[in-house]
């Protein structure tokens, strides 16, 4: 019996003295059609238009960006979409300063914000560039920086970032209303 | 109003269910949602009026990450409500309700559970759910796995291909009236027989009719099941029961789980006029009949064809349980029982005994 097996194992003699396992990999790996549903199908469908579409509750009117189907506040389907704006402020933000594995494209420091576009009552993630970080601040105005015609897509990745469009900042009582 | 035995009354007081070969267009939340609102409705109820709520479902099943958490923004989680989940049938989910009103805690309840299985294929995402060092890395198909407790049911001379034939037959003919039936139609064992084998010994019919779907029911205890339906559906047993779940340390031929959770409901103390069985499998629905000692002269069994017909993951369970309530609420069953399975050869076995007043 091998001294690193557990003296309670009993080992036949045709594996006594091999190595130890001391892990295994089983890779798993299946493929899915993805299904994204009646809202968000005409969010991406709207975003290769450069327009942005929001979902509104059927009670309280807000507005949800990206849409997802169904207002929580209400526990409804959302059935109207609206179009909002590709400006609007920043709600609040982080820098970060290390590295994301896979974006070698974004330079640390970076900047992501959850920028509330108008027409919107909720916020959506989105990088904030053209501006030095700490220059950034909640309130500041931004518009949507979207890929060149040529490279838009059914998908959210048309809008890279946002870029501050230098107007006076939403007011402060605003910002989160 | 608490039992002889010392627990709370609880009935099933309403549900709503959608079932489709291919729910095209819409996304799990945007199905549910309506039949959440749906079961709510049927009896008055807002989801302030819900103590708690309990879902079913597998992110695997649709390759969602996280649509649990996407979906109960149908439940209308605003303001915050308490709710909980698991990754099985949703008939564990109303187990896990029920006790969750036997404990004083919540007087009502709603529970829901759903999958859109054709995004991918579930045949092969069912291998997730076996032991992960020796079998799913294998990658042992669901029609496979069902295969193998076929051969060995045949092999035992429990079953014969005949049998099962049979019993595929009278479920599609049976399902001929089901909206949500998605594999129906008047024919008989001869014809089915005269298919060809999928994955031998098992034919087209004896598979799982896989479907896309959801189920919303709603629980309320004493005197709230009264005021919400005329004649509610008690819960007068359930229970869930677990084999092995190392196959080849089963004996594929028995289902003790079923034996043990029917004793453990009261089975056998009086007639069952009704019974909903998940067998997903045409062998399975025969193992269950004889392991339950069900007599289709007096038991009427998954009128509607059962799971045989429609079989949406994480939902048909749930499903038998509210077409069971829903036979005794209608006054057409005093006394039926609802079966619901969970894990590879029928691993996991819940019954729940539902009488009327």
């Amino acid at each position: 019996m091998s001294a690193d097996v557990a003296p309670e194992v009993s080992v036949p003699d045709v594996i006594a003295g091999v190595e130890p396992v001391q892990s295994v990999r089983t890779p798993i790996r299946l493929d899915y059609t993805y299904v994204p549903g009646r809202s968000l199908t005409a969010y991406l469908k709207a975003m290769k238009d450069k327009r942005i579409l929001g979902g509104v509750c059927p009670e309280t009117g807000q507005v949800a960006v990206p849409p997802r189907g169904v207002s929580p506040l209400a526990g409804k389907v959302t059935e109207e979409l609206v179009e909002v704006a590709d400006h609007g402020h920043i709600m609040s933000f982080c820098v970060t300063h290390i590295p994301l594995p896979g974006r070698e494209d974004l330079k640390p420091p970076f900047v992501a914000a959850w920028v509330r576009p108008e027409g919107a009552s909720i916020g959506f993630i989105g990088l904030i560039t053209g501006i030095e970080p700490d220059e950034c601040r909640i309130g500041m105005r931004v518009r949507a920086v979207w890929k060149p015609d040529e490279e838009l897509e059914e998908s959210a990745e048309n809008i890279p970032s946002w870029e501050p469009t230098g107007e006076p900042d939403v007011p402060e009582n605003e910002v989160r209303v | 109003m608490s039992t002889a035995n010392g627990l709370r009354e609880v009935a099933v007081v309403s549900s709503a269910q959608i079932q489709k070969r291919v729910i095209e267009d819409q996304s799990e939340p945007e199905f549910v949602t309506p039949l959440i609102n749906e079961a709510r409705d049927a009896v008055g109820f807002t989801q302030a009026d819900i103590g708690f709520t309990c879902s079913g479902s597998s992110d695997f099943v649709a390759g969602q990450a996280f649509s649990f958490v996407m979906t109960i923004d149908g439940v209308g989680p605003v303001p915050p409500i308490s709710e909980s989940h698991v990754e099985m049938d949703g008939a564990w989910a109303l187990y896990e309700a029920w006790i969750k009103i036997q404990t004083g805690a919540a007087d009502t309840a709603l529970v829901y559970s759903y999958s859109k299985s054709s995004p991918g294929s579930l045949r092969d995402v069912l291998a997730t759910q076996l032991d992960p060092y020796y079998q799913a890395p294998l990658w042992p198909d669901a029609f496979a796995i069902g295969g193998l407790q076929a051969r060995a049911l045949l092999d035992a001379g429990r079953i014969s291909e005949a049998d099962m034939a049979e019993a595929a037959a009278t479920a599609q003919t049976n399902a001929v009236d089901n909206p949500h039936a998605v594999r129906s139609g008047a024919t008989t064992a001869e014809a089915l027989l005269a298919t060809d084998y999928v994955a031998d010994p098992l034919r087209r019919h004896d598979l799982p009719a896989g479907a896309d779907g959801g189920i919303a029911v709603v629980l309320a205890a004493g005197d709230h099941a009264r005021q919400a339906v005329e004649r509610p559906a008690w819960i007068r047993g359930l229970d869930h029961r677990i084999d092995s779940h190392q196959i080849g340390a089963r004996d594929l031929t028995q289902a003790p789980s079923v034996a043990l959770a029917a004793e453990k409901v009261g089975l056998g103390a009086d007639k069952v006029d009704h019974a909903e069985l998940h067998g997903a499998f045409s062998f399975q629905q025969l193992l269950l009949e004889q392991t339950l000692g069900l007599d289709p002269a007096s038991t009427t069994i998954n009128p509607g064809g059962g799971a045989l017909v429609g079989n949406t993951m994480m939902a048909a369970g749930l499903m038998r349980i509210a077409d069971a309530a829903a036979a005794v609420r209608s006054g057409r069953a005093d006394r039926a029982v609802a079966h619901a399975t969970s894990g590879p050869c029928m691993q996991q076995n819940l019954l729940c005994v539902l009488e009327g007043d």
